[in-house]
């Protein structure tokens, strides 16, 4: 007789994961995503052109359009995806650069909004009375705060060198800052819900009668209960990030240039709307980045929680 | 009566020059003389009319740079223009665009006007309101003009000297008229404290303008000013009845003095212009009326515009800046539709300037570096290439401005991508043979510039100049930013993107507020920052006072050259703009002194 093995939770969870196809889909491409974002020096040095170099012997000067020469907007075997307008800088080059960007902004303001939202949410669940009162209504401020507004002025104003940082590095911890910060609100309420319902459930009375301390049932006894809803809020959080902070350099006020960001890609674009090619690699790089995630995040949800489906 | 005209002289330009001034200063009225000048010398080149107007230039690329397209004298139909936004204000008094400038002559005479002719013709002022250009008395501080007798205003009443007296006044209230020009206030005597006729009522303003009778305006200056002329045709300069002036509202209750009134105004939407029946063609040797009407759509989106225009839904985008980036390529790879354009050359120049408060650019040498190691094209290419970004650009001066002389201090190299070795020698000079590294500022919601800059650090690059782009809004660009002289020094802000434009085609207009040290201001504000030489404020002041034209003229091109001499100024285009010609309308030229079409003279198929 063979022995009935106990299956934990994650082991449950991941094979229901490993069959969804669609969500390992997502997974593969976000791997992909991070490796190609890791080792992007590497790939331009091996296959690329300099994102910043201008190739001006390939636009259309003499003519006067500042088109790219040759046919789908200079593609050829050396700029697979062609090259830009105006200055000829090579477009796969800059989408590849464009994902370090957006992927290190993304992932480190999901990883603010998270770790602010789970410890408000936690302390507001657990303790109630006038300490979830304050930190709900608190939650309710910051869900009403005019975010895009508040994030072109703070990026307006913050000088070339503040905190010790300058430049792109400063730039991006500013984003990060922006996004990260106004975003706890929503996975605080999502956690601060789970908690209230898990504090009053059998096995945190039965620690508490053992003389439990409130430390120890917080992260012992709560936290691994809260870590499925936040796991797949944090994945679906990622695209979000992903989408503002195209947005906010979409608008002008994310990274400086030349730097080469998506949404500041995108926004270079608009002004050569007769040209899509320019306009269809970043697009594209954001719409698959975006559904990556979002598949990912759909499949974890089900698996975590088979009755949600 | 064309064809006795179309076989006289070959030379275009000399006939309707030398035709039209003659006559203008001998009879009074002569309008339909001049109406024949013009279109006869348009007709010139009518040996292939094949639209039955009477002739006048091809249809093809730049037709409308030299001559008149589609001649015609035929009356009536509607001219309809676009605008991408709206006007600064309607009012002749505020109004602070060359494009509004061009289009108020349609309701307003200005004192004197710039002459509705095609090409170079247009640099020529000559009298509207008044009966002949300004008559200078005590070394140019007093100039007197005689007013034309029976002009009236659209109620019927007839335009006297103070009503001229009493629009330019009320146009040096600022309060009230923050957007217009100063040049009035600046030059003119007024008595110490005075703040338009709306705050120093019953203020005795003889000091500085006098009318000794009902046909005689005289202007009394602080110094004596050669160019006065050039503010005598400013739209602040159309009468304006004080009893029917309502300040800052004036704007949308506008009484005409010229052949059109206005109709159907909704601001920020649509106006018209219908014809002013007490207007008298006999008082007006320059202007033909023909149109019975122009419609006026504001607020259009810019790029609707261009294909309403191609598509003759619309006659003219009445800006006066251009095709759109998206409608360029569409326009120069369509052999139809280039031919239906006009590529016309702008008195601008887009430039950097190169701050020598900012080390190590104040060592001279540092700064011709950057002089030779830019790549020219590279600018060019920054602002839309030859054809909607301009000429590449050697001079201050761009090539409209009379007295340009053409040189080069700095040669980039035969294919105009910058000379490196001599960039490394001047930088070896310097002191800093592997080059150095500063910032660059540009607009940043201004595309071209901030190509611009980034064609600047591709091109520094390759002589060690590492630069740092900093953008900023262009709303506070001069006032906080690259204009402030303590932020640039504490910023190290090297270079930054720059423009400028003649408010009129003179070298006094162009340069005094780019080359002058004694307009930047120490709270910022001024479009000069980097040029701080005061020999050249001595050669400015020298050609300020003088008042033959010809000797100021010779005056400009010196004092180009010391400030390239001084490399404070890297000159990147001289601007052009691709203009789309209207497809319906006749008498289409580009006037240089507005550097679009003349909004004057149209008339409709």
């Amino acid at each position: 007789m063979g022995k009935i093995e106990g299956r934990s939770l994650g082991q449950i969870a991941w094979m229901r994961l490993k069959r969804d196809k669609v969500a390992i889909a997502g997974f593969v491409v976000i791997v992909l995503l991070i490796l190609m974002a890791v080792f992007a020096n590497l790939i331009i040095k091996l296959i690329g052109h300099p994102p910043n170099e201008f190739n001006q012997d390939l636009i259309d000067t003499a003519g006067g359009t500042l088109a790219p020469l040759g046919k789908f907007g200079g593609m050829s075997w050396d700029h697979p995806f062609g090259v830009e307008p105006v200055n000829g800088r090579d477009i796969m080059s800059r989408v590849i650069y464009g994902s370090r960007i957006s992927l290190l902004i993304a992932f480190f303001a999901t990883l603010l909004s998270v770790a602010i939202g789970t410890t408000m949410g936690i302390v507001a669940g657990f303790f109630g009375g006038w300490v979830d009162a304050l930190i709900s209504r608190l939650m309710d401020v910051f869900l009403a705060f005019p975010l895009l507004v508040f994030a072109i002025a703070l990026a307006g104003v913050v000088p070339d060198d503040a905190f010790g940082l300058q430049g792109d590095s400063l730039r991006i911890v500013l984003l990060i800052f922006i996004i990260g910060f106004f975003n706890w609100p929503y996975i605080g309420r999502i956690v601060r819900g789970q908690t209230i319902s898990l504090r009053e459930r059998e096995f945190v009375d039965a620690a508490r009668s053992l003389g439990a301390r409130r430390p120890y049932i917080l992260f012992t006894e709560l936290l691994p209960n809260l870590i499925a809803p936040i796991l797949v809020y944090a994945t679906l959080l990622i695209p979000t990030n992903i989408l503002f902070e195209a947005a906010l350099s979409f608008l002008g006020v994310g990274v400086r240039a030349p730097t080469a960001t998506w949404g500041g890609m995108l926004s270079d674009a608009v002004t050569f709307y007769t040209m899509p090619h320019f306009m269809l690699w970043p697009g594209l790089a954001i719409f698959i980045t975006v559904l990556a995630f979002n598949l990912f995040g759909d499949g974890l949800r089900d698996a975590l929680d088979p009755r949600s489906r | 009566m064309n064809s006795t005209f179309t076989t006289s002289g070959s030379d275009k330009k000399g006939c309707t020059t030398t035709m039209s001034i003659k006559r203008l200063r001998t009879v009074a009225a002569l309008s339909a003389v001049v109406a024949l000048a013009l279109s006869a010398c348009g007709g010139n080149g009518g040996d292939d009319n094949a639209n039955g107007t009477g002739g006048g230039a091809k249809n093809e690329f730049n037709a409308a740079l030299t001559e008149v397209v589609n001649p015609s004298d035929k009356k009536g139909g509607t001219v309809k223009m676009g605008h991408s936004d709206t006007w600064d204000s309607l009012d002749p008094g505020e109004t602070y665009y060359g494009y509004a400038w061009n289009f108020a002559r349609l309701y307003g005479r200005s004192l004197l006007m710039f002459k509705p002719a095609p090409g170079k013709a247009a640099n020529e002022l000559v009298p509207d309101l008044a009966e002949g250009l300004g008559v200078p008395t005590d070394g140019g501080k007093t100039w007197t003009y005689k007013i034309r007798k029976g002009v009236k205003f659209e109620d019927g009443t007839e335009v006297k000297a103070k009503d001229v007296k009493y629009a330019v006044l009320r146009s040096t209230d600022k309060e009230t008229f923050p957007n217009g020009p100063a040049y009035f206030e600046a030059f003119l005597n007024l008595p110490a404290g005075y703040k338009g006729p709306y705050k120093s009522k019953g203020v005795n303003t003889d000091s500085a303008i006098s009318t000794p009778d009902d046909y005689t305006i005289v202007f009394h200056l602080k110094n004596g000013f050669g160019g006065f002329d050039y503010l005598a045709q400013l739209a602040q300069t159309m009468p304006v009845p004080e009893a029917k002036d309502t300040g800052a509202k004036y704007r949308n209750t506008i009484v005409s003095s010229g052949p059109y009134k206005f109709a159907n105004l909704q601001p920020d939407k649509s106006f018209e212009l219908v014809r002013n029946d007490q207007w008298d063609q006999a008082t007006d040797p320059n202007r033909k009326a023909l149109p019975d009407k122009y419609e006026v759509a504001l607020k259009v989106n810019a790029d609707d515009i261009d294909n309403r225009v191609i598509s003759g839904d619309l006659d003219i985008d009445v800006s006066g800046t251009g095709v759109q980036p998206a409608s360029l390529s569409k326009v120069l790879t369509d052999p139809a539709l280039k031919a239906q354009a006009d590529n016309a050359t702008l008195a601008r120049l887009w430039y950097t300037s190169v701050n020598p408060t900012v080390p190590p650019l104040n060592n001279v040498e540092c700064r011709r570096a950057i002089q030779y190691a830019m790549d020219k094209t590279s600018y060019q290419t920054a602002y839309g290439g030859p054809f909607s970004g301009g000429d590449l650009a050697t001079t201050v001066m761009p090539p409209l401005v009379p007295g340009y002389e053409k040189f080069d201090l700095y040669p980039a190299g035969p294919d105009s991508k910058g000379d490196l070795d001599k960039a490394k020698e001047s930088l070896t000079k310097c002191g800093q043979p592997n080059g150095f590294a500063t910032n660059m500022a540009y607009r940043s919601d201004r595309p071209r510039e901030k190509a611009t800059a980034e064609a600047f650090q591709q091109a520094l690059k390759r002589v060690g100049i590492n630069l740092t782009l900093k953008g900023y809004p262009s709303g506070d660009y001069f006032s906080q930013y690259a204009g402030n002289p303590p932020f640039v020094v504490a910023n190290k802000i090297g270079l930054a993107t720059n423009g400028w434009g003649a408010d009129w085609n003179d070298g006094f207009g162009f340069l005094s507020q780019i080359v002058d040290s004694r307009v930047i201001r120490a709270t910022g504000g001024s479009s000069n920052t980097s040029v701080r030489l005061p020999d050249v404020d001595k050669m400015l002041d020298a050609a300020l006072a003088e008042t033959d034209t010809a000797k100021r003229e010779k005056l400009w091109s010196p004092i180009d050259k010391r400030v390239m001499e001084e490399a404070v100024i890297y000159p990147g285009v001289y601007a052009k703009s691709l203009l789309l010609r209207p497809k319906n309308l006749t008498n289409v030229f580009v006037s240089d002194a507005f550097n679009m079409y003349d909004y004057l003279t149209l008339g409709v198929k």
